[in-house]
């Protein structure tokens, strides 16, 4: 496989409303940093893939408007994916594999807050026979929670915990949207949401926006002083129906870490797509990191969660604290769909 | 072109329909795929990744319908990927297919493109409202026609033109045992009279709403060989490529768009073609509105600006003539949207392996496969060959 680096990450502040910017207004500041963070123009971008869902929008095609953040005159090769961004950098990757694209411009936006996103969500779901029961987010992570404290994999304490060190890791985090000290036992205290999940177990409606920059070669070495390079990269789904998934493990990424290569070296970092206090206990053992592997010192998606962008944002923040000597070799992780459906998982490396 | 040469090995598409009421979106999708694996003459166990296409999500009101197919196609445990660009998004899907199998991450990829547009309202959904402009168009029509008008304005074109281009493909699709309108009884003046939708486009110029899949299996050179050994007549990928241009630029040219051109001349360029009105021996492009074929055929460089319509008049897209345009019947004779893209690929690569039953062209060696989609702004191609590029 070509040596291909994620060289460049940018993203907006992720914050509960941004009613003031449309999706056009929130990208450009974005690309304008992912681009100027690898010293590069417009015009150096031989591919560009982006990731957003119209159910956010509220309109068919909506992507074909915020094409403009990147300003495609003269007309440039694009791609779009309705799946999280981390997928759009997947599609960049396989390109980038055939030799002739060097640089990749790969961008991810979604703003939640205009809709009721857990009632939007069921709309991901078998439109025939679960759809119709408008079973919301919260409540089937809720059934895969519930499903792990029943089997003992964890306890509302260990997800409190998560909870607690995701929000006090936010805090060095400027573009998170939740962050602070709390109490796990005091956290515990609080009412349920739906149970047995609390607020906190939760992820923060959240809209924002981000952007990375991908580079192969000797490119991606004139370009950055230390790229983070992707040696591992694949993505599997599981069945849809939740009845015939084992929901206290997942399996999928299980299969996409043997792909990516995750245990054939040491972790010392990971950022992993877990919306859901319990689904970062659950992706922890399926990717088999141990406890000394430092966990979204982001504060990950518990902290800011823009749909469709979170991904994305876990494999900006590995890589680039890849790039900054922080670690050698980082896990970036990202999910779709109901309770982990659908995951990736991305393997990279300092030089 | 990547480091792996990649083969067509397998096509499938359903029988398309205003109503597929018998079966799911789950049941529909299935039997495309099924019918490329028969023909591929594989299993579900030999594919290794699943990339699907469709847009938008909202015409059958599912969100990443992806996440719920998984299984009737046969993905679990494998990589499935979602492409969604405009309604160029059968022919992206199926270049990010064969990027997969190009690159050297897959060596057999399975790709499926569907609309199920009776579970939707397709022209409401294509309503979009556009910035600092009263909601005045419905549907795609509503959109397109002013680009037609130009046209006309421009070349001279006489009004007849749209009529000759939508009598070929609807006389075309009755040769097609798939496609969803069989009029037999179709004529210059049932065209001609029939009503007046969106000036100067008529109802006889125009798409159906159709529901339908269709689905490739693409394979590395080993898969071609394979196939060509047991006389399965491969199709061979010899150029791909995407443009994008913006919707609301004044600098564009939205009746002859750029981005077409660039990607038509990039496609050419990789398939070692300079002359393509005499090396292309048949196309299929997407034509929505009778009129996009004089457009195209400018557009993808078979002639001069502006005498596309004369290509037209004189015959030369008729089956019959030099350049045979749309043999399958084209969009004009079966629309499911998401699938349109793909099915201009598949039929491509149908003739170049003999496979096009009635609507075939004797001796077609290398064909271009067309799509487009947003405002005349999205651009997929691929050009398909009998022999190994």
């Amino acid at each position: 496989m070509r040596d291909i680096a994620v060289i460049s990450f940018a993203q907006s502040p992720q914050v509960r409303r941004q009613p003031d910017l449309n999706e056009v207004e929130m990208l450009m500041p974005v690309v304008r940093d992912a681009l100027a963070g690898a010293g590069i123009t417009k015009d150096r971008v031989d591919f560009v893939c982006s990731a957003s869902s119209d159910y956010l929008a509220g309109q068919a095609f909506s992507f074909v408007m915020t094409l403009d953040a990147v300003g495609p005159w003269p007309p440039i090769s694009e791609s779009h994916v309705d799946m999280d961004g981390a997928w759009a950098a997947y599609e960049a990757w396989v390109k980038m594999q055939m030799g002739h694209v060097d640089v990749a411009l790969v961008y991810a936006y979604g703003k939640s807050s205009p809709g009721d996103i857990r009632r939007v969500l069921t709309r991901q779901l078998d439109p025939y026979y679960l759809g119709p029961l408008w079973p919301d987010s919260v409540s089937l992570a809720a059934l895969q929670a519930r499903c792990g404290l029943d089997a003992g994999s964890f306890t509302k304490a260990d997800m409190a915990e998560v909870a607690a060190r995701s929000r006090r890791d936010a805090k060095a985090n400027a573009w998170a949207q939740l962050s602070g000290d709390d109490d796990p036992a005091e956290l515990l205290g609080r009412d349920e949401l739906v149970s047995p999940l609390h607020v906190h177990d939760c992820p923060p409606v959240t809209d924002g926006a981000a952007a990375v920059v991908l580079a192969a070669g000797d490119v991606a070495r004139e370009l950055c002083a230390r790229p983070a390079w992707i040696r591992g990269i694949d993505h599997r789904i599981e069945p849809h129906a939740l009845g015939l998934r084992d929901l206290t493990r997942s399996v999928s990424t299980e299969q996409a870490a043997t792909a990516a290569g995750v245990a054939d070296g040491p972790v010392q970092l990971a950022e992993l797509h877990a919306p859901f206090t319990h689904q970062e206990l659950i992706l922890r053992s399926a990717l088999g990191l141990g406890d000394d592997v430092v966990v979204n010192p982001s504060g990950g998606a518990l902290c800011a969660n823009a749909i469709m962008t979170a991904g994305l944002i876990r494999l900006g923040e590995a890589a680039s604290r890849v790039t900054a000597g922080d670690a050698d070799r980082a896990v970036a992780h990202a999910t779709s769909g109901p309770c982990l459906q659908q995951n990736l998982v991305c393997v990279l490396e300092g030089e | 072109m990547g480091k792996e040469r990649v083969a067509v090995v397998g096509i499938g598409q359903t029988h398309h329909t205003a109503v597929r009421g018998d079966v799911s979106i789950a049941g529909m999708v299935r039997e495309a795929a099924q019918r490329a694996l028969d023909d591929a003459q594989m299993t579900w166990a030999d594919i290794d990744a699943v990339v699907i296409g469709k847009a938008p999500d909202f015409f059958e009101g599912v969100m990443m319908p992806e996440l719920y197919l998984a299984d009737a196609l046969g993905a679990v445990g494998k990589p499935m990927f979602r492409v969604h660009t405009a309604g160029s998004v059968g022919g992206s899907t199926a270049i990010v297919a064969q990027d997969l199998v190009a690159s050297g991450v897959h060596r057999r990829v399975l790709t499926v493109a569907f609309e199920k547009q009776s579970e939707s309202e397709a022209m409401w959904a294509l309503s979009l409202p556009l910035p600092f402009q009263p909601p005045m168009h419905a549907g795609a029509g509503g959109y397109f026609a002013p680009h037609i008008r130009a046209y006309m304005q421009h070349s001279g074109a006489p009004d007849h033109i749209g009529i000759l281009v939508a009598l070929k493909d609807r006389r075309n699709a009755l040769k097609n045992p798939y496609a969803h309108l069989h009029e037999a009884d179709i004529t210059f003046d049932s065209v001609k009279d029939s009503m007046m939708l969106w000036d100067p486009i008529r109802f006889s110029e125009t798409c159906p709403s159709s529901d339908g899949a269709c689905a490739l299996v693409l394979t590395d050179e080993a898969g071609g060989d394979a196939c060509a050994a047991r006389g399965g007549n491969p199709a061979w990928v010899h150029g791909t490529a995407f443009r994008s241009e913006p919707t609301m630029f004044a600098g564009r040219n939205q009746v002859n768009p750029r981005g077409g051109n660039d990607c038509a001349a990039d496609v050419y360029r990789q398939a070692g073609i300079t002359d393509p009105r005499r090396e292309i021996d048949v196309v299929e492009m997407y034509v929505p509105f009778s009129w996009f074929e004089p457009m195209w055929l400018e557009n993808l460089l078979f002639c001069e600006e502006g005498q596309g319509w004369r290509l037209v008049e004189d015959g030369v897209t008729r089956m019959d003539g030099d350049l045979p345009v749309n043999c399958s019947g084209g969009v004009l004779s079966s629309n499911p949207i998401g699938a349109s893209g793909m099915l201009r690929f598949a039929e491509a690569a149908l003739q170049v392996r003999g496979h096009a039953g009635e609507h075939q062209i004797d001796g077609a060696r290398r064909a271009l496969g067309h799509a487009y989609g947003g405002g005349s702004q999205f651009f997929a191609m691929w050009v398909v060959a009998a022999d190994k590029p």
